[in-house]
């Protein structure tokens, strides 16, 4: 294998459609017959259906059906879990659209079918639909009450429970010389995609064949779904990946639509297509982020970190969907980070609400235990007089203690271990990129009528989800070859970074590969998507085996071309060169290969974060002066985008730690509808970033050595602005404990801390759920 | 009832209902999906395109009232032979990755340097803070931008 192509910052091959406005989203398609889909959705958070009357909406000239649950024999299906799949959860799943009940406000009741999409919208003004509201359980204390069930017949509103341990929290606690307790929460926001989601199906009667286009993230996985709930073998299945505005783990999961479009679709036998509106998007896109702990942390004088222990209360919304248990699991799991703590008990609570069901967004549980941690470390070091850098570089795993196991969780009794780095090593690079030692003095001080602060902390990122992916080469008329690949795109530069990749396995120049064709079902025989920063370390692994398959089956077919034993036979670049002759790529045209890979362990990409804010304290406003990230994950293969994802979610952490949030009211009623409500970063908010890509530690965990990467720079954001925020603010003893930083909380934590100087104690949050009392 | 432009340098009428948006008449009636949808209130900037030489956002105008107009989208920004100088940097500086917000990204930009062929960073920030990016941090479109102010000046 060469190292021509990867490692360098190659531009890249999706971009000369992009920059055109000829990339091919879903609602680009538009094929003959084409009827539009559009959604009744609940406008009540919780309530008993009494009757949905569509009869006036029929009526409407361009009107050509409504569906609602009646019209699915044995009822509406439901949705399966796709991760964590335990069968505690079972009855929690969402039905593909509401019968009985309603749960949160965006609940799919009806689907009318219609010439255009305005005539649609027309109908879903004349279908009345009569709800018995009922009370609403708005947040994690009122599920906890359990006066107000969502789910009758399960007696509570709490899903599960996780528990992650290691070691003995409670008897190091007993003798521990220093334990601090405290109370954090982080707000709702979502991994919101600038291209809605978006399902257009086709029904072949004929064939008895079904192609769903718009098909993202997990392709194989929703297509086995759908089979199961629409009686179909998956064969008869297509799943098309066509270009896809943005994923951040949210896109591409199966929602209610993922069936509802296919289904309408065979109703009515003609092809269906729905887009998203961005109202829509905002209550129906899997939430996130929503959660609270209570946690107390045990360390010696010293500032070594004894023991951890405490509880989180997460907010899941209405129904279990495909991927909800991930971040709250995590969020038990991964609260120590890159730090060694020798004793952890820490439970996760999953508490139903009416709300829309969260899922994942980048950094699932990460972002929140980040902030939890880091908070919570800078409070901590303050105590005990250590200089906050020290503490972190005295409790961060040392390279000598690779591969290092992290806490066991249960009720999966599954355990993980992170496969290798230097975290001293990125915090001190960090530091230096950063100048801390010359901005260190800064701290605290009021210049022009801005408070400055300064943050440091360090991650940890998972990546590389198992059990397996799939690449297949092809060898095209004019010898070049095609790549085919069981990975999905959704924005991150796949067809680029493959082919980089394949260049390097097969020895050919770029220009050889032809495509590089992911996503879709029909292009491999199995395939696991995009999700858990997986797609490179995954299916790139998976094509050095392909590529190897290739060469074998090169070989074997030019022995036989040659007369020789096919071992000597050796291939270079597209040579293929045996003792009585040579031959080409060209002619083995149409032969194919796949490879896979098998992999159940994860690896850890990890770095650190330092900035440097002015808040204005009068108004509540936070700038960001300077800030650096330092990420090392492993092998890179193109710096160029590697580094922009790491920009990316960086800013989309800034958006969370300060400006995203989803605000509902006791009703249930989301408040924050519209991208006027709902603040997203914009190009004059955050302008002073600094990414710095690092390839120190290969992984020793896949042949090319990749680390997942791309959620770096989200992880740590809310912990490092907050602490920059704390810093900043000291002389009024500012000390966050609730995210997202807007103005209004700021200013209420100035004018708190206005003539107290400093507060040791903030006030305390309201208890949530049902814990164990302190010991 | 029939609406005339001019689009990407063709006249053309378009029968429309008075409700269709621009942007809707352009993607599905034109079939221009260059153009993308991305909130329709106006506030993402997706569906941005030039309405006599103005950086318009299609999703707020209906078709009807552009009548006369002369509008550019992506399409009529782009040529089959190779990139043009804007379309070139944002490839080189990475300043797009999945492409969605680009069309919008690069009609704003380019309705700007044709402007102001000399502006500077805070310039270009304040002006593109009408578009929204959720997947670059935006560092990258406004190097992009920038590096390709070269190719608008006049000689």
């Amino acid at each position: 294998m060469r190292n021509t192509f990867i490692g360098s910052p190659v531009e890249r091959r999706e971009d000369v459609r992009f920059v055109r406005g000829r990339g091919q989203y879903v609602d680009d398609l538009r094929p003959d017959g084409l009827l539009h889909a559009v959604i009744l959705r609940s406008s009540v958070a919780h309530g008993r259906i009494r009757s949905v009357d569509a009869s006036a909406a029929l009526k409407i000239d361009g009107v050509h059906a409504v569906i609602t649950a009646l019209d699915m024999p044995g009822g509406p299906p439901r949705i399966p879990m796709r991760l964590q799949p335990l069968p505690e959860f079972k009855p929690f799943e969402q039905s593909v659209i509401a019968d009985t009940k309603v749960h949160y406000v965006g609940e799919p009741i009806a689907v009318v079918l219609a010439e255009s999409v305005a005539v649609g919208e027309d109908a879903l003004e004349c279908i009345i639909v009569d709800i018995e509201p009922l009370p609403a359980v708005s947040d994690c204390e009122a599920s906890a009450k359990a006066d107000r069930l969502l789910f009758e017949e399960c007696g509570t509103n709490r899903a599960m429970t996780f528990t992650a341990e290691c070691g003995d929290a409670d008897a190091a606690f007993k003798t521990a010389p220093y334990t601090r307790r405290e109370k954090f929460r982080t707000g709702r926001h979502y991994g919101l995609t600038m291209e809605p989601r978006g399902v257009m199906a086709e029904w072949d009667a004929a064939t008895g064949r079904l192609t769903v286009s718009g098909a993202a993230k997990v392709p194989f996985f929703n297509r086995r779904i759908l089979a199961k709930q629409m009686g179909l073998p998956e064969t008869a299945i297509a799943m098309v990946e066509n270009d896809v505005g943005g994923g951040f783990g949210a896109r591409g999961e199966f929602y209610p639509e993922d069936f509802l479009i296919p289904f309408a679709a065979r109703h009515v036998g003609r092809p269906v297509k729905w887009i998203e509106d961005r109202r829509e998007n905002l209550m129906a896109m899997n939430h996130a982020r929503q959660a609270a702990v209570d946690i107390e942390i045990a360390c010696a004088r010293d500032g070594t970190i004894l023991a951890l222990r405490g509880h989180a209360d997460v907010d899941m919304g209405a129904y279990m969907r495909t991927n909800g248990a991930v971040a709250a699991r995590n969020i038990a799991q991964f609260m120590s980070g890159p730090y060694r703590i020798a004793n952890i008990e820490l439970q996760s609570s999953l508490w139903m609400t009416n709300k829309t069901p969260v899922g994942t967004y980048r950094g699932p549980g990460r972002f929140e235990t980040d902030f939890f941690r880091e908070r919570l470390f800078d409070m901590v070091a303050k105590d005990l007089g250590i200089d906050r850098v020290e503490f972190r570089r005295r409790n961060l795993v040392p390279a000598s203690a690779m591969p290092y196991r992290l806490p066991t969780i249960t009720p999966f009794e599954s355990s993980d271990e992170i496969d290798s780095g230097d975290y001293r090593g990125a915090l001190d690079r960090c530091l230096e990129e950063f100048g801390w030692a010359d901005k260190a003095k800064l701290q605290g001080q009021l210049i022009d009528g801005r408070y400055h602060g300064l943050a440091v902390g360090c991650f940890i990122e998972g990546g590389a989800a198992g059990p397996k992916e799939t690449a297949r080469l092809e060898i095209n008329p004019d010898g070049s070859v095609a790549v085919f690949i069981g990975s999905s795109a959704v924005g991150q530069g796949v067809e680029t970074v493959f082919a980089q990749i394949a260049a390097d396995a097969l020895e050919l120049p770029m220009e050889r590969i032809s495509g590089v064709h992911h996503g879709s079902t029909d292009y491999v025989s199995d395939g696991y998507g995009a999700y858990h920063s997986r797609s490179v370390v995954m299916g790139g692994s998976a094509l050095l085996d392909a590529t190897k398959n290739l060469h074998d089956l090169i070989r074997a077919a030019a022995s036989k071309r040659f007369g020789c034993a096919s071992s000597e036979i050796s291939i270079s670049e597209d040579r293929v060169i045996g003792p009585g002759g040579n031959s080409t790529f060209a002619d083995f045209a149409g032969l194919t290969a796949e490879g896979m890979f098998l992999n159940k362990k994860h690896t850890y990409t990890y770095g650190a974060h330092a900035a440097h804010v002015t808040v204005d304290a009068k108004i509540g406003q936070v700038e960001i002066v300077d800030y650096v990230t330092v990420v090392d994950c492993g092998r890179i293969i193109n710096p160029m985008t590697v580094r922009g994802q790491v920009i990316g979610s960086l800013v989309q952490g800034l958006g969370g730690a300060l400006l995203e949030e989803l605000h509902y009211d006791e009703e249930g009623q989301l408040l924050t509808g519209s991208l006027a409500d709902y603040l997203l970063p914009t190009a004059g908010d955050f302008p002073n970033l600094r990414a710095i890509v690092t390839d120190m530690f290969p992984s020793p965990i896949n042949p090319l050595g990749a680390k997942g990467a791309g959620e770096g720079g989200i992880i740590s954001a809310g912990g490092i602005v907050a602490n920059a925020v704390a810093n900043a603010l000291a002389t009024f003893g500012v000390e966050p404990h609730e995210l997202p930083l807007t103005p209004q909380r700021i200013w209420e934590m100035v004018e708190a801390g206005q003539g107290n100087r400093i507060r040791r104690q903030p006030a305390p949050l309201p208890a949530c759920g049902e814990r164990s009392p302190p010991p | 009832m029939p609406v005339t432009f001019q689009v990407n340098g063709k006249q053309m009428t378009v029968e429309v209902e008075p409700r269709m948006t621009l942007v809707d008449c352009l993607r599905h009636r034109l079939r221009l999906t260059g153009t993308h949808v991305g909130c329709e209130h106006g506030v993402c900037g997706a569906c941005t395109i030039l309405v006599d030489g103005d950086a318009v956002r299609a999703c707020l105008i209906l078709a009807v009232q552009a009548e006369g107009c002369n509008i550019v989208t992506i399409e009529g920004l782009s040529n089959d032979e190779e990139l043009t100088p804007l379309q070139a940097s944002f490839r080189r500086h990475h300043a797009l990755q999945c492409g969605f917000c680009t069309p919008g990204m690069i009609t704003t930009a380019h309705a700007l340097l044709s402007e102001e062929p000399d502006c500077d960073a805070d310039r270009v920030r304040e002006v593109l803070s009408g578009n929204i990016c959720r997947c670059t941090g935006y560092i990258s479109i406004v190097e992009a931008i920038l590096d390709a102010r070269s190719a608008y000046r006049k000689p």
